[in-house]
């Protein structure tokens, strides 16, 4: 087992690795630059703004640069603000988003688990079919449209919540359904088939057979198999998270590290792409290894391969 | 034709696939026929009717430029649809020859090829195509290459293990054996066996497309030509109804009613396909 989350932990640094030398050409290719202003700067200028930055360097050199600092934890200036560094502004909008991220699972977990189990249970009943039809319905509802259904909805018709900003509980209720829905389709659809197939499993008749309670069958015989298939999309579901994360902080207006990161874009502030980028890399990466982990723990025989 | 015949007699069967089938078969015409269908143009600017509601002359209502937006809506199905299905054709290409050749070669070149496409799936795809179209430029094109280059790993995934599957018929064998070459075992004996899969991949790949480009032109990120002649993004239209949601609820509305609707169709077309061509979903 030693081995093979060893395996597991080498393949995702090496993800990271790649993510880090895919964003250091690429923003050395992407046409256009960060000082690229209407009004052309001095040769001077532009001079000292590459000497402070270190840009008229060789790429090997400030490659290396910029592997030594993420090494140190630090991710480099930002060209936009010019005060402070990326790590400093990731350090500051992380919690937001990380909170916002852990809200919107636990949401999708609360909603998908009754659904799926009471329609996997009631096989083709209409409890059954209705959660087959939320699931696609919630898989093809983008975050921008149920974000501005649920604003004109509560916030613009029957004022009961404010369309924005990240201050107290309540202002962090429509963010957490909106990026929560699609991961919750998913997680129900998931669990819902998984458990449809463990129902029909020889132990499950069994268990039936010995006479134990129907709840013992579902809950302990029945639900505890399927955990495992539905535990492998906690990796795609983070990476749903993520991507989901920067829309519904821009609708919102929260300062999480998505709205940082589609400013950051249209600035063209290289390091703060770059530095986000690696960040939910290494997020994925983690949510991933933690998937492998439990994975091996809760099935042995994972250990042999 | 078989098979074909096969899948159409199937999605025949089946009220929400045909039905999802024709919306996508309009969607597609009212694009292509956008300038006959519409008596107003697309860029069409008319101060005297700015910000109507939907009514008889303007059924989707105006913008605030007084542009008909059932018009603009329409040719916006251009860019979706051209987006969606165009990235769906290119991952298709990619992924299923990059499939082809793993399973088929096996051994260390196919475990090489498929940790790269490991790591690939465990990017996260929209940033990376966040990165790739600031590469290529916010244009069509240089979304359709972004998006092909992230969706592409999905189809080498389902392509190689299908192959894999195949490559052990006994029918297969038997060609081998006759001395069949390695085109030949390929394209007569193994692409047969992995179409339905990649089929079905392909219809939940276009609306995967459709949502990435419409949500990069919403938060201001996607193609960056929104005054064109020859349609304007889905996602931007609705950008512009979301700032003026407050008091024009309309303008939002007809826009992310036909991103939605669009890709409800494609996912059930997808579910349709899913259930015919693999029976042990029946």
């Amino acid at each position: 087992m030693v081995r093979f989350l060893l395996t597991r932990l080498l393949h995702g640094l090496a993800v990271v690795w790649v993510v880090i030398t895919l964003t250091f050409v690429f923003m050395r290719l992407a046409p256009g630059g960060p000082f690229d202003r209407e009004r052309r700067l001095p040769p001077e200028v532009l001079a000292n703004i590459a000497a402070k930055y270190h840009l008229d360097e060789p790429w090997l050199r400030q490659y290396g640069r910029y592997l030594l600092g993420i090494a140190r934890g630090d991710l480099g200036p930002s060209y936009k603000y010019v005060d402070r560094g990326v790590s400093d502004i990731v350090a500051e909008t992380f919690p937001v988003s990380a909170l916002l991220g852990v809200l919107a699972l636990g949401f999708a977990v609360a909603f998908s688990f009754p659904l799926a189990i009471s329609a996997a249970y009631y096989r083709n009943s209409w409890i059954d079919r209705s959660c087959l039809f939320l699931a696609t319905l919630g898989i093809s509802l983008p975050h921008f449209i149920l974000g501005a259904l649920l604003i004109w909805l509560f916030s613009l018709q029957l004022g009961w919540l404010q369309p924005g900003r990240w201050e107290d509980l309540t202002s962090t209720v429509l963010p957490t359904i909106t990026l929560g829905a699609a991961p919750a389709a998913y997680l129900s659809y998931l669990l819902r088939s998984s458990l449809v197939e463990s129902l029909e499993e020889d132990y499950v008749r069994t268990a039936r057979a010995k006479g134990l309670r129907e709840a013992t069958v579902l809950f302990k015989h029945a639900l505890n198999n399927s955990l495992i298939p539905t535990l492998t999309v906690l990796g795609p579901l983070s990476a749903a998270l993520i991507t989901g994360s920067f829309v519904v902080e821009y609708i919102f207006a929260i300062p999480g590290m998505g709205r940082f990161f589609i400013t950051a874009v249209t600035d063209r502030d290289y390091p703060m792409i770059m530095g986000v980028t690696l960040v939910y890399t290494g997020l994925l990466v983690s949510a991933n290894f933690f998937v492998d982990l439990l994975y091996s723990i809760v099935d042995p025989r994972i250990k042999s391969h | 034709m078989n098979a074909a015949n096969n899948v159409w007699n199937g999605v025949r069967k089946e009220p929400t696939a045909l039905w999802s089938l024709i919306f996508i078969m309009a969607v597609c015409l009212g694009g292509f026929l956008a300038p006959l269908l519409s008596p107003y143009g697309p860029g069409g600017l008319d101060e005297q009717r700015i910000l109507q509601a939907p009514g008889s002359s303007h059924w989707m209502g105006t913008d605030a430029l007084g542009r008909d937006l059932l018009t603009r809506v329409l040719y916006g199905a251009r860019v979706s649809m051209t987006v969606g299905i165009g990235t769906a054709l290119i991952a298709l290409l990619i992924g299923t020859v990059y499939g082809l050749i793993s399973g088929y070669a096996g051994g260390n070149l196919d475990h090489l090829l498929m940790r790269i496409v490991d790591v690939c799936y465990g990017l996260p795809d929209l940033l990376i195509f966040i990165l790739l179209s600031l590469l290529f430029g916010r244009n069509i094109a240089g979304v359709l290459v972004a998006l092909g280059l992230v969706t592409w790993v999905r189809f080498a995934r389902i392509t190689r293990g299908q192959v894999l599957q195949a490559k052990e018929f006994v029918y297969v064998e038997g060609a081998r054996a006759i001395g069949a070459s390695h085109a030949r075992i390929i394209l007569c004996h193994i692409l047969p066996n992995i179409l339905a899969p990649v089929l079905v991949t392909l219809t939940f790949s276009v609306p995967g497309a459709i949502l990435a480009e419409s949500t990069l032109s919403f938060i201001g990120l996607g193609i960056n030509d929104p005054y064109s002649e020859w349609g304007t993004s889905w996602g931007t239209l609705a950008q512009d109804g979301w700032r003026a949601m407050r008091s024009y609820p309309h303008i939002i509305l007809f826009p992310g009613l036909a991103i939605f609707l669009t890709i409800l169709a494609f996912n059930f077309l997808g579910n349709g396909l899913r259930d015919i061509l693999d029976p042990k979903n029946k």
